[in-house]
């Protein structure tokens, strides 16, 4: 018998103007293909859930475009989350009406973080989740916000434990540690400060940052005891196919959905 | 067949829209007692805080509407709560139809509330709707449960174990997210489509 929760694999599909692109380290965006037809292969190929993450919003101060949202929710049977240009409840409340099952902000919350609180109050913990960026400076973990570009990115002074304890206490539902040395890399997740977060958060972590192995994968889940990894490159390169990761998890003991 | 999806508030509606859609269903969007009566199926789906949800059906004069129906009714995640006597959650009184109090799951260090994510159903009662369902994935996101009961026809596990699926007369519940369930979940939703009118 199930005794509890799978642990979920997610594609992220970083969206610029109609498409699905990634970069290494947040530069140099190549382009993976289109939205729709992604989406339905990850979840032919049993991914748990989907991350867009609209990467032109957030730095150029634009809003996401909802068109592509409402198209997934009519395509895809499985949750997903939109990220990027959200910075209001009205915002999200039209991303949510189009069928987005959840909402992550992350630049807009770091500006104001009142904005979680209103999020919470008016959809509930569950659709809210927050993404954090974060790098080691010297024995701590520091947030960067406007990561979206290079040039606009900045340091908002903030160590990242302290922020991931005020989300929490400000209703968030969830959050997604982006490890930030470790984003494109291909090294594997950045164990420690997974770890550390783990022990901060009551709520879902999912692992961002790094995915280069399933053995990646493995270490993650049983080293960091993270919900969910997520990963894009090693996805839309066709590197590590979903069915034969969770077949690989099931067999190290890690709980996962069959595919 | 006509569906109605019943307007209890909270702003992620569409999937389940565009769920029934899929399965050539034509769903209507309604606050409307008289087209919710009328219809030969009825989903009650909801998102947010049992108080709300009550608060806008008796906004909209649904609450007896509700109760009295005798075509087959569904209420998805918020909506299978809003079925039972109470809740933990705000100490909100609820419809009624089902008799029981959902509780708060209980966070421990290794065990995160929400319970978000894909989980297995347990069959307790054999029923039409769930025979093929057994040990199947569903994906759940929710805070409260109803608790293991003569009305459970499924159960699933998350620290403890509570009610998946339930079942009184004509009104169906799924504590999950069966829009969101991939294919078992389109198969649970068909099956609820084809449920025979009582």
């Amino acid at each position: 018998m199930n005794t509890t929760v799978a642990r979920r694999i997610i594609p992220c599909l970083d969206v610029r103007d109609g498409q699905v692109v990634k970069g290494v380290q947040f530069r140099d965006h190549r382009v993976m293909g289109d939205i729709i037809e992604l989406a339905e292969r990850y979840r032919n190929e049993g991914a748990d859930e989907l991350v867009f993450y609209d990467i032109t919003a957030s730095p150029e101060g634009r809003s996401v475009d909802v068109d592509w949202v409402r198209r997934v929710s009519e395509t895809i049977d499985i949750p997903f989350c939109v990220a990027g240009g959200i910075r209001s409840v009205e915002n999200a409340a039209l991303v949510l009406s189009q069928g987005a099952d959840k909402i992550s902000i992350n630049t807009p919350a770091l500006e104001r973080p009142e904005l979680i609180d209103e999020l919470v109050r008016s959809f509930g913990s569950q659709c809210v989740v927050i993404g954090v960026d974060s790098i080691a400076e010297g024995a701590d973990f520091t947030v960067r916000s406007h990561t979206g570009t290079p040039d606009a990115m900045r340091a908002p002074g903030r160590k990242t434990l302290d922020w991931l304890s005020e989300v929490v206490e400000r209703g968030a539902g969830e959050v997604v540690l982006n490890c930030m040395s470790a984003d494109g890399t291909r090294a594997g997740y950045d164990i420690e400060q997974l770890r550390q977060a783990r022990k901060v958060l009551p709520v879902p972590l999912v692992a961002s940052g790094g995915a280069g192995s399933v053995e990646h994968f493995t270490a993650v889940f049983s080293e960091a005891d993270v919900d969910a990894a997520l990963a894009a490159t090693v996805f839309h390169s066709g590197q590590i196919p979903i069915p034969g990761l969770k077949q690989s998890l099931a067999r190290a003991g890690i709980e996962v959905r069959p595919c | 067949m006509s569906v109605a999806v019943v307007n209890s508030g909270g702003a992620n509606i569409a999937s389940v829209l565009h769920a029934l859609r899929r399965l050539g269903a034509e769903p209507v969007f309604t606050a409307s007692a008289n087209a919710i009566r009328a219809a030969d199926r009825v989903i009650l789906p909801g998102v947010g805080a049992a108080g709300r949800a009550m608060e806008v059906l008796a906004g909209h004069g649904l609450v007896d509407t509700l109760r009295s129906l005798q075509q087959p009714v569904l209420g998805i995640c918020l909506g299978m709560q809003l079925l039972f006597d109470s809740s933990e959650e705000d100490d909100a009184g609820l419809l009624g139809i089902i008799p029981g109090r959902l509780e708060r799951l209980r966070e421990t260090e290794s065990l995160r509330v929400p319970h978000m994510g894909w989980n297995s159903l347990m069959q307790k009662k054999a029923d039409r709707l769930t025979a093929n369902l057994n040990g199947q994935w569903f994906y759940f996101v929710h805070s409260f449960a109803a608790p293991v009961s003569e009305w459970s026809l499924s159960t699933s596990f998350h620290g403890s174990e509570f009610s998946a699926i339930v079942r009184k007369d004509n009104f169906y519940g799924a504590q999950f997210h069966p829009e969101r369930s991939a294919g078992a979940g389109a198969e649970l939703l068909r099956g609820f489509l084809e449920t025979p009118t009582p």
